[in-house]
């Protein structure tokens, strides 16, 4: 099944509490999804062209060293921005591809789970409100979060196998389906020099976005390549540092509902997710139609394509 | 389906109470009770499996399988409702006052389902003998392999209509955006406006005419496997 919950704050004024909002989101699509969960939350950008590196390290393994290490690798300062109970948030300025290297070569089994300049990403095994309780969501603040809890089908219950996947700065996707050519995708991105690095189907889709985007292609493009290339049964939320878009597949058998208001746009598999939100009552709610490309973009109160 | 009295209905909270614990006393409440089923908020099963005839009135939107299995009650819900309202439903009517998700009334057997809004897609999918009668639109493959009973459609319905249909017939006064396999439309009979007519007025509306609506049946040329098709199919 898997569960799939995000929210968009269109005021600035209403970004505090979107940590609270989200993991109560989340707790109530556990029945969704309970083996894993993940979080990504996009609160305010870093100035100067730095990038939050969410790192998961071995427990024995010391943050401040293996930013030390990294940063002499990289020939620039690798700064530990706060510890996490599975690593550490560090930041560096510098071509993400080479501060990945450059951490992966300080600590071999460090994992990048996720980069960008607002984002911080959260990913385990467990109850959603166990992982939620682990990393403080309720008490963080942002202006745009996606959780997603799993229930897994195409590859083991693991912590590189749960949602989100995030393959390039501040790109986020989130999947509930199965794709069923995914092999096939996975192979024309290997001839193009781009490496999965778990047999996750949605992880192939990420891949898929990211490097649409890295050809010129913007979000919607990429995701209109995706409705193209893509086979199986999917309701997607990608996001990027300021956009927030939704897409079914054409069958639409994978349920999302949307709910909207002057504040915010919320995403749920299903509406109790949502009922939580601050007059959600009084909000549009809406199922997005097969095929359909949303998005909304920061700023401009609402994005609309189709 | 008169107005619930409200200080006379039995009042149950989906704040307090387990949705177990509200379909055991929905099950417990004797033929002709009234009850109120406040604060859904997406709620899921609500009002399933019940085999006497009461009224129930879920004050809000609901969630999945609301109605589900229902042999006796009459429902309303006052907002919108989840997947698969009334599925399998046995008799007596559910009636949304809101838009539905999606497979409304999938397999129901016999009653009535009224939505008042939209349906979504697959509404009245394997459908068994039951009514579904939509004021709005209903989405994609509607009537997907609908076995027996009767649709109405008040706006428009989406693509696929009626794919695989065996004996189910459904009535669209809006547009179809397209025909599954083996539908196809069929001229209105003097006793297609009289069933028309009975939906209608059954369901209350009077935004369609029973004169000016569309036949879908089934071209039955699915019913046997036809060799000289070679691999056509």
């Amino acid at each position: 099944m898997c569960g799939i919950v995000g929210l968009h704050l269109k005021r600035e004024s209403a970004h505090q509490p979107l940590g609270a909002h989200l993991a109560e989101m989340l707790d109530c699509m556990t029945t969704r999804g309970p083996d894993s969960a993940g979080i990504a939350l996009y609160a305010d950008p870093l100035p100067g062209g730095r990038q939050r590196y969410s790192v998961r390290l071995p427990e024995h393994v010391d943050a401040a060293e293996v930013a030390r290490r990294a940063g002499i690798e990289l020939g620039d300062e690798v700064a530990v921005e706060s510890l996490r109970p599975d690593g550490a948030a560090l930041v560096a300025a510098g071509a993400p591809e080479q501060v990945s290297e450059a951490i992966l070569t300080a600590e071999s089994d460090a994992v990048v789970v996720g980069h960008g300049t607002a984002i911080e990403m959260f990913k385990d095994v467990g109850s959603p409100r166990s992982i939620c309780d682990r990393y403080g969501i309720a008490q963080r603040s942002a202006y745009q979060g996606v959780g997603h809890t799993r229930m897994a089908t195409e590859s083991a219950v693991t912590t590189d196998g749960s949602h989100p996947f995030a393959v390039a700065s501040d790109l986020v996707l989130v999947h509930n389906g199965a794709f069923s050519n995914y092999a096939t995708v996975r192979r024309k991105l290997e001839r193009e020099g781009i490496r999965c690095v778990t047999d996750n189907d949605s992880e192939v889709c990420a891949r898929y976005v990211a490097w649409q985007m890295s050809r010129g292609a913007d979000l919607e493009d990429a995701l209109r390549m995706v409705l193209k290339e893509l086979d199986g049964f999917y309701t997607l939320l990608v996001s990027t540092a300021d956009e927030f878009a939704v897409v079914r597949d054409s069958f639409a058998c994978k349920p999302a509902v949307i709910a909207e208001n002057d504040d915010y746009v919320a995403f749920g598999s299903e509406f109790h997710a949502l009922a939580s939100l601050p007059d959600v009552g009084k909000a549009t709610v809406f199922e997005p139609m097969p095929e359909e490309i949303h998005i909304w973009r920061r700023g401009d109160g609402r994005g609309w394509s189709q | 389906m008169g107005e619930v009295s409200v200080s006379d209905a039995v009042t149950l909270d989906c704040g307090e109470l387990s949705t177990r614990e509200i379909n055991r006393e929905l099950g417990s409440l004797p033929d002709g009770t009234t009850a109120r089923i406040v604060e859904p908020w997406g709620r899921h099963n609500l009002a399933v499996g019940l085999a006497n005839r009461i009224d129930i009135r879920i004050a809000g939107g609901a969630g999945y399988f609301i109605g589900g299995l229902g042999d006796g009650p009459d429902i309303t819900v006052d907002g919108f409702v989840g997947w698969s309202v009334a599925e399998n439903l046995m008799s007596g009517t559910v009636r949304v006052r809101g838009n539905a998700s999606e497979c409304a009334g999938a397999s129901s057997h016999g009653g009535l389902l009224v939505i008042e809004g939209d349906a979504s897609s697959r509404a009245g999918i394997s459908l068994k003998g039951g009514t579904i009668v939509v004021a709005g639109d209903v989405g994609h493959m509607s009537g997907f392999m609908a076995q027996a009973g009767t649709m109405l459609v008040g706006g428009d319905a989406g693509h696929a209509l009626g794919d695989s249909l065996y004996e189910t017939v459904i009535y669209v006064a809006g547009k179809v955006a397209s025909l599954g396999s083996d539908a196809r439309i069929e001229e209105m009979t003097e006793a297609d406006v009289a069933v028309v007519e009975e939906l209608v007025k059954g369901a209350g509306f009077d935004h369609i005419d029973p004169q000016n609506v569309t036949r879908v049946a089934s071209a039955k040329q699915l019913y046997n496997f036809d060799a000289l098709k070679g691999q056509s199919y």
